[in-house]
């Protein structure tokens, strides 16, 4: 592990108290920032100059910070997750930025992840796209063996591949149009890769679109911020199988 | 003394017996009761689907904005089961078997042995859902091995096996949300239970967003809550993962049991800067590949690619040649404490072994590691700057996991009537240390294949019109101190911040309550940890109100009930005068420096009532009998 250096940056960071409250940017200085921190750690830091001042700190979701769970995420000089490609915000080290810089830091931006304090947002919206297909239909209890039904091992990889996701948002806000198209392709992917998953793959892509649209995420049109912003890797490959799905499901008598 | 209500007979008919003669609720019936499930990962997500299938209604609560984020996500390695796909001799009682010896005794058989029995089930369940296992190339399944088995029954996806299944679990679960069938509620956070003529009732609960206190009734209440080890401040759990649901049924009657059975996981990334947040595992899996040593010689500072084989020390295998580096997790922690004590330590620190994969890839290939272990190659880069394909990776023991917890009958219910816990949450199925994979089988069967019986057991005996309302006095008076204790903590308006005194608690459970503990140590802890709780109390900064969105005040609401909880480890960990797993007391080792049993006078479980805060708790003993296992000195040699 290399020596930390220590830096000073300026932030710019969104306060929202709320809602329906108007929000704008404030500046802080975080000064003495050790470069082996991670950008969590580092607003830490800084709130706890906030608290000891007596001030209210920068609010922000984060919970495992291991890159896994999906609760962490801001727009960091107008990058989702900021400059490290493939790494969720609580996995971004400051050893990415140099003494002096200013960093903007503000909030997912959709009408379908309505801000509820700061950097926090609503992302429930996706929790109702799963709801309404994001699954495979079976209850526990009574399934075949395990070993009943052999997969090949290149398709497990793939949709292994699509399961990645973590659920961030973190597509919505880097896309122009606020699609969700690469969240709702990536399960939509992940099952119809899979013999258990086929049964009911067109209903999935028609319910799971059918909600994306009516939760208020616009539409894609191939910019590909989503797959550059994606901390998974999410291909955009995938949104092309989500189409073949959709329009299979729209369009072809079974 | 308590009765854990193991059914009788022999072990392997018990659970088949015993759902037979459990009574049910009439299928038309299901809908007029209402089960609080108080979180969604893999015992509270699976449980909440499964019941709701069955027909109950279901409410379900969680602190997280989504079920999806619960903590078991973070799990890397694996699922146990004794499919025995791999032909090497796996069977349930082998399964059985290890998890007791891994547990180090301190289990009950019965629920060990029905763990075992439904373990295959999960993975059946786990491939119907659409989950993404890791498969060889005629397209079944693939197996790994993981510490303290000989045998390779550990199923994956890559290193995000947690992932995978807690994903499973909410899509599930959010089948019966787009139903109808389960209520939600995310950002909600459970701050007292109540429990009216002795039967649990329904629960408080704090909307985060809002900072509303609300009421909940049920004709039951489940708890997958999840594990501790947030006491220790740094550790390898979300930052948000803590005691409070289940410190609060604690409050309210609810015995907790082996509170100072924590496991240190020997794979985490070591310590750096004393502004850390928490502390990042590597995946048990890596021994599977990696080698562990540390410079033979003291002070050796070379760095690793200069020192030669023969002045390497790979002391797992040196001194555990038929476990080599898969011997159980207790065991690799408390050797890697053991060479860093005497100076063999690496980084800058001294507290560090080296884990190296060197010759797996001079072996495999540098792309099979890659396809194996990829992201938690990734992951050790980003946080460390460094490459372990070229240079070994640094690593050292951690918090990780909490085998005490709420203590349990057979049914999974606690000493409280209608109180059920599963998951990390509860007691019963680890001893004294958990394998490595099995957290993930235990979470999974409770909430998929055990609780949904037990719990209409309990149901069937509830009378349907004996309902309560919200009305209710019990119900008002915990409303009451919610309310009062949320007031309370934003408005001492102190000089210390929350996360100062938690830190503080977390360096003294580490310096006392750690990897080894002794009787001078812990009296010294039980004298530190009230002045702490004090100093909390009269001089924590809450910033903001409690009528709004205030992460401070979530965070010390937390660091409160830790700090009660603190001195019952302590009390727990000084009564049990004997080592065990992960309980190690310096008094009591073998000459070569293994945990020593006590079996005449500990083989039993603590479980502890509470009297108070400040107060002495009182102990009950559950006696542990063995009928199908001798208990034996743990040899890994």
């Amino acid at each position: 592990m290399s020596a930390d250096k220590i830096i000073n940056l300026t932030l710019k960071v969104w306060r929202q108290k709320g809602p329906n409250a108007e929000g704008k940017l404030e500046t802080y200085e975080a000064k003495g920032i050790s470069q082996s921190m991670s950008f969590l750690e580092m607003i830490d830091t800084v709130n706890d100059e906030l608290v000891k001042a007596g001030k209210d700190p920068i609010a922000f979701d984060h919970d495992c910070r291991e890159g896994i769970c999906g609760m962490c995420g801001a727009v960091v000089n107008g990058q989702a997750h900021g400059p490290d490609g493939g790494t969720t915000l609580c996995q971004l080290h400051m050893r990415k930025f140099n003494d002096g810089d200013s960093v903007v830091i503000e909030p997912w931006r959709s009408r379908a992840f309505p801000v509820i304090k700061d950097l926090v947002v609503d992302r429930s919206s996706f929790d109702r796209i799963i709801a309404s297909g994001g699954f495979v239909s079976v209850n526990t209890g009574g399934t075949p063996d395990a070993n009943a039904l052999p997969i090949p091992k290149h398709d497990a990889e793939l949709s292994m591949d699509a399961a990645a996701c973590i659920g961030c948002g973190a597509c919505v806000a880097a896309c122009p149009n606020a699609s969700a198209m690469l969240f709702v392709s990536a399960k939509v992917t992940q099952f119809a890769l899979l013999p258990q998953g086929k049964v009911e793959a067109g209903e999935r892509a028609r319910n799971m679109v059918t909600t994306m649209d009516e939760e208020g995420f616009g539409n894609c049109t191939n910019i590909g911020e989503c797959e550059a912003s994606c901390p998974k890797e999410i291909s955009l490959t995938n949104i092309a199988r989500l189409n073949r799905e959709f329009m299979k499901a729209t369009f072809c008598s079974s | 003394m308590l009765n854990s209500k193991v059914p009788s007979g022999n072990l392997s008919e018990k659970w088949d017996n015993h759902k037979f003669a459990s009574k049910l609720v009439n299928p038309a019936n299901k809908r007029k009761y209402t089960v609080i499930v108080v979180g969604t990962g893999l015992a509270g997500g699976s449980a909440a689907a499964s019941l709701a299938e069955l027909g109950y209604k279901v409410k379900n609560f969680c602190i997280q904005d989504s079920p999806r984020r619960a903590h078991s996500i973070a799990a890397q390695g694996g699922i146990n089961a004794a499919k025995n796909y791999p032909n090497d001799g796996d069977s349930i009682f082998r399964l059985f078997y290890d998890t007791i010896k891994g547990g180090d005794y301190r289990s009950r058989e019965a629920n060990v042995y029905r763990l075992a029995q439904v373990s295959n089930e999960i993975i059946d369940q786990c491939v119907a859902q659409g989950i993404p296992f890791a498969r060889e190339y005629g397209g079944l399944l693939a197996n790994r091995s993981f510490g303290g088995a000989q045998v390779s029954r550990t199923f994956y996806a890559r290193g995000q096996t947690g992932q995978q299944l807690l994903l499973g679990a909410y899509s599930a679960l959010m089948r019966q949300v787009g139903k109808g069938k389960v209520e939600l509620f995310p950002r909600q956070e459970m701050l007292d239970l109540v429990v009216i003529d002795g039967h649990a009732k329904g629960i408080i609960t704090r909307n985060l967003v809002t900072g509303k206190i609300e009421k909940h009734v049920a004709d039951a209440v489940v708890l997958g809550t999840g594990g501790y080890g947030n006491l220790f401040f740094l550790s390898t759990n979300a930052k948000n993962s803590n005691v409070t649901a289940a410190w609060r049924a604690h409050k309210k009657g609810a015995f907790f049991a082996n509170p100072c059975y924590t496991q240190i996981h020997p794979t985490c990334i070591p310590v750096h800067g004393d502004i850390q947040s928490k502390l990042t595992l590597m995946s048990e899996s890596l021994r599977n590949d990696g080698r562990v040593w540390v410079p033979k010689n003291k002070d050796d500072k070379r760095p690793p690619s200069q020192i030669p084989e023969n002045d390497r020390d790979y002391y797992l295998e040196r001194r555990y040649p038929s476990f080599g580096n898969l011997v159980p997790r207790d065991v690799a922690s408390r050797n890697a404490k053991m060479v860093c004590d005497e100076g063999k330590g690496v980084n800058e620190s001294g507290l560090a072994v080296y884990l190296d994969f060197a010759d797996a890839i001079k072996r495999d290939g540098e792309h099979t590691i890659r396809e194996k272990y990829g992201n938690l190659f990734q992951m050790y880069e980003k946080i460390t700057d460094s490459n372990p394909y070229k240079e070994p990776m640094m690593i050292y023991p951690a918090v990780h996991y909490t085998m005490g917890g709420l203590w349990v009958d057979y049914n999974l219910m606690s000493n409280l009537d209608g109180l059920f816990v599963i998951g990390e949450a509860n007691f019963s199925d680890h001893g004294a240390n958990r394998l490595g994979a099995s957290a993930l089988m235990q979470g999974l069967a409770d909430g998929y294949f055990v609780l949904p019986y037990t719990i209409g057991n309990y149901l069937a005996n509830v009378p349907m019109n004996d309902k309560y309302s919200t009305d209710h006095e019990e119900f008002k008076i915990a409303e009451q101190e919610a309310s009062d204790r949320m007031k309370k903590l934003v408005s001492m308006k102190g000089s210390k911040t929350v996360d100062e005194i938690h830190r503080k608690l977390g360096m003294a459970m580490w310096e006392y309550c750690g990897m080894a503990r002794n009787e001078d140590g812990l009296k010294k802890a039980l004298e530190v940890f009230p002045e702490i709780r004090e100093e909390f109390w009269k001089d924590v900064n809450v910033t903001g109100t409690n009528e709004e969105f205030n992460q401070q005040l979530e965070k010390a609401n937390r660091v409160a009930d830790f700090l009660e909880l603190a001195e019952l480890f302590a009390t727990d960990a000084l009564h049990r005068n004997e080592s065990c797993g992960g309980h190690f007391r310096e008094e009591s080792q073998t000459p070569e420096g293994e945990a020593k049993r006590n079996d005449e006078e500990f083989t039993y479980v603590a479980a502890w009532e509470f009297k108070g805060v400040g107060e002495k708790e009182t102990m009950h003993k559950e006696d542990l009998e063995f009928e199908n296992v001798k208990l034996t000195q743990r040899s890994y040699k």
